[in-house]
């Protein structure tokens, strides 16, 4: 065999199989997906001890070889070799975490039964140590019948030590091996799992480990919910305030380019395309990053330290309530900055439904791309009094619109579980993984590969609908005797479009003018108020100084600008989570029935606001 | 750390045996029984994949602030987080007092 052999890299989850990972390949790794699932696929070239190359597989992280999620499913088939594009491995590396042998143990002789070489890596040894348990590794060996190394994965310990092993193994030494599994009782493994780890496994000193004294606070009823309000809390203020100064830069930046590219090129159709196509395209979806970068800073260190699950454990009863487990709670919490990296940031839910479901009902979560929105059509039509001591109307507008929002979110996920994202409730049993410090490499790796993926896969659909849209905006252009009077846009596509919307929005209060406003927010929502701008700009008499606001006074009744703000608490008006949704979901089905569900909701919602407020005489 | 109990002892203190969510912060307990009956198979395999398993001892670490649900308990040197609904299909008997684990 003279391919480089393929190892299969295994382990419970919680074993630092991924810092093993990382701790081989650095940031040498292929991300990809495998066909048809929504699975990552991790590789990456590893030199083995005598030199030689071989392709280190990072298979998602299972407590056995039956599978309760795809990502399970992927590490069964492809051990078996039945994964579609993938080899057969020819070498499993399998982590145990040291300080938790009874368990982990299980699991290895599971493995055993496929009748691949293995080579067992104890990981954590350190951890292991700090709570007063030494691994006897050679008689680890011994029981199991396998080479063992000790190994701090964070720490880069015991690598080198493996390089060497693997280059031992002789591959297509498991000729005859299964391709289906024996059936194999868990109890029987599980027993010897515990005589084994019993046997090989030293205890010195009290079990009252760090681990559980840092939980005794982080999990006390009352100052565990407190001290997650503040991590949330400075996250959340994080996400929004850190942001703003970068995200004006990327703006600036980006304006700047289009004044460069203005001046160097002659007027015409290609500067247009690179001006207000490109430019503004790319300038879209870079502006997304520095939220993206915050959020997943504080993810992957909660989710490295161990803390992660602990969120999930204080939030669960509540999220239990919409049928969702604690693990929503930060994805749909950075909702409320930007559905984005929220959609981002399910991926740390293991049950695929749950996530689903949390994917569906995020964008109801009232994004920072809506309040440029309701702020114009609150200053404009809700007046700024008191009803009450400090209570004022305008406030209390823009808090209804909040609620409104979580509300339906709650009612739909509520839906969905029972419909759509149907299954078995996989009733949070979860481990509760060691407190431990995240490692620098793996904490930059992470992010690197998050950022990666975004301006990729999502971006790549973000810059093409930017374009596409500028098009639909801006063709065909007016004639050259046409009137100065009537804004470039009426003659595009666009208007043509918004002439036949004008006849599905009229009976939610909405005219032709709002239709057309609504296109160009299809890019984001923050874009209708510079739309509706544009639209009133012309057809305004009090002259070009007047206010968006003041403007909208004079044109909309009460209830068409209720109706609106309505639309807006529901309307998926934004690309950037659609690519989202599509690439966390690895295809248009997903997609399509957001689209589907939340303007079925707008639509709904703004018409019986409209008639509402037209029956009560607003 | 006794790993099973004989089947006499076993009868002998079942009336005892209580609900684990029933059972008291910090004490260790014996599972002296799981009622698989009233578990789906795949809820099954996932406690035994978690480590739950009849003669194996466990401790209550933790309620959830709300209503005191889910819980966090410590399975040989694990510790998993379980709703109670799932909790209450484990039938522990605490160790007595003072008695380490």
């Amino acid at each position: 065999m003279n391919a480089a052999p393929v190892i299969a890299l295994v382990g419970n989850p919680n074993a630092g199989k991924t810092a093993l990972f990382n701790a081989f390949t650095g940031a040498r790794q292929k991300v990809g997906n495998y066909p048809g699932v929504t699975v990552e696929r991790h590789a990456g070239k590893i030199m083995l001890g005598d030199g030689r190359p071989a392709e280190l597989i990072d298979l998602p992280g299972t407590y056995s070889l039956t599978p309760h999620s795809p990502d399970e499913a992927v590490t069964r088939d492809v051990l078996l070799g039945h994964q579609v594009g993938e080899q057969k491995p020819d070498i499993v590396l399998a982590v145990v975490d040291a300080g938790n042998l009874d368990n982990h143990l299980r699991f290895i002789l599971e493995l055993k039964s496929l009748g691949l070489p293995i080579i067992l890596a104890v990981n954590m040894i350190d951890l292991a140590k700090r709570d007063g348990i030494t691994v006897d590794v050679e008689a680890l060996s011994r029981a199991l019948d396998m080479p063992v190394v000790p190994t701090v994965a964070v720490r880069r310990h015991g690598i080198d030590a493996l390089r060497d092993l693997l280059a031992d193994v002789t591959p297509g030494s498991h000729a005859g091996t299964e391709r289906d599994l024996p059936p194999l009782d868990i109890r029987t493994l599980q027993k010897q799992a515990r005589a084994i780890a019993r046997a090989v496994t030293t205890e010195t000193g009290s079990r009252r480990s760090i681990t559980r004294r840092i939980d005794s606070i982080a999990l006390h009823p009352v100052i565990g919910p407190a001290l997650l309000a503040a991590i949330l809390f400075l996250m959340f203020q994080a996400v929004f305030a850190w942001s703003e100064a970068p995200i004006a830069l990327i703006e600036g930046v980006f304006t700047s380019l289009q004044q460069a590219a203005k001046g160097a090129m002659p007027a015409g159709f290609w500067r247009d395309l690179l001006l207000e196509g490109v430019i503004a395209g790319v300038g879209s979806v870079i502006v997304f990053l520095p939220q993206i970068l915050i959020l997943f800073s504080f993810i992957l260190v909660l989710e490295a330290s161990g803390y992660m699950v602990r969120a999930a454990f204080i939030m669960d009863r509540l999220m239990g309530r919409a049928g969702l487990s604690g693990r929503a709670f930060i994805p749909l919490l950075s909702s409320f900055a930007c559905a984005v990296p929220g959609i981002m940031a399910t991926r740390t839910m293991a049950e695929p439904r749950d996530r689903l479901t949390t994917i569906l009902i995020a964008p109801l979560m009232t994004c920072s791309a809506r309040l440029p929105v309701y702020s114009v059509i609150i200053g404009a039509f809700i007046p700024g009094i008191n009803i009450g001591p400090g209570i004022g109307l305008q406030g209390l507008v823009l808090f209804c619109l909040y609620i409104a929002g979580i509300f339906a979110a709650f009612v739909a996920a509520l839906i969905l579980r029972r419909t759509v994202t149907k299954g078995p409730d996989h009733s949070f049993l979860m481990e509760m993984p060691k407190y431990q410090m995240p490692a620098l490499r793996d904490f930059l790796l992470g992010l690197w590969q998050r950022a990666a993926a975004f301006l990729k896969r999502a971006g790549t659909i973000i810059l093409a609908s930017t374009v596409l849209l500028w098009i639909l905006l801006s063709f065909p252009k007016p004639p050259a005797d046409a009137d100065p009077a009537i804004p470039a846009i009426d003659y595009s596509i666009a208007a043509n479009i918004a002439d036949g919307l004008a006849v599905v929005v009229k009976p939610i209060g909405f005219d032709r003018n709002i239709a057309l406003a609504l296109i160009p927010a299809m890019a984001a929502r923050e874009i209708a108020v510079s739309a509706l701008a544009t639209v009133y700009a012309v057809e305004s008499d009090g002259g070009a100084e007047q206010s968006l606001v003041t403007r909208l006074q004079g044109k909309w009744p009460l209830p068409t600008a209720l109706a609106f703000l309505a639309w807006f608490v529901f309307a998926p008006q934004c690309i950037s989570t659609i690519a989202v949704v599509r690439r966390e979901t690895n295809g248009w089905k997903w997609p399509a029935f957001l689209l589907a569900y939340l303007f079925g909701l707008a639509y709904v919602a703004a018409g019986i606001t409209y008639w509402s407020a037209t029956a009560l005489g607003m | 750390m006794t790993e099973t109990l004989s089947p006499i002892a076993l009868d002998a203190i079942a009336l005892d045996a209580i609900a684990l969510d029933q059972c008291p912060l910090g004490r260790p307990a014996h599972i002296a029984a799981i009622d698989w009956s009233q578990l789906t198979e795949d809820q099954a395999r996932r406690l035994r994949e978690m480590g739950f398993d009849e003669g194996v001892i466990v401790e209550l670490l933790h309620k959830g602030p709300w209503g005191g649900d889910p819980l966090a308990c410590m399975v040989g040197r694990m510790t998993v987080a379980i709703r109670r609904e799932l909790a209450s299909a484990i039938k522990v008997i605490p160790l007595a007092e003072g008695v380490a684990a």
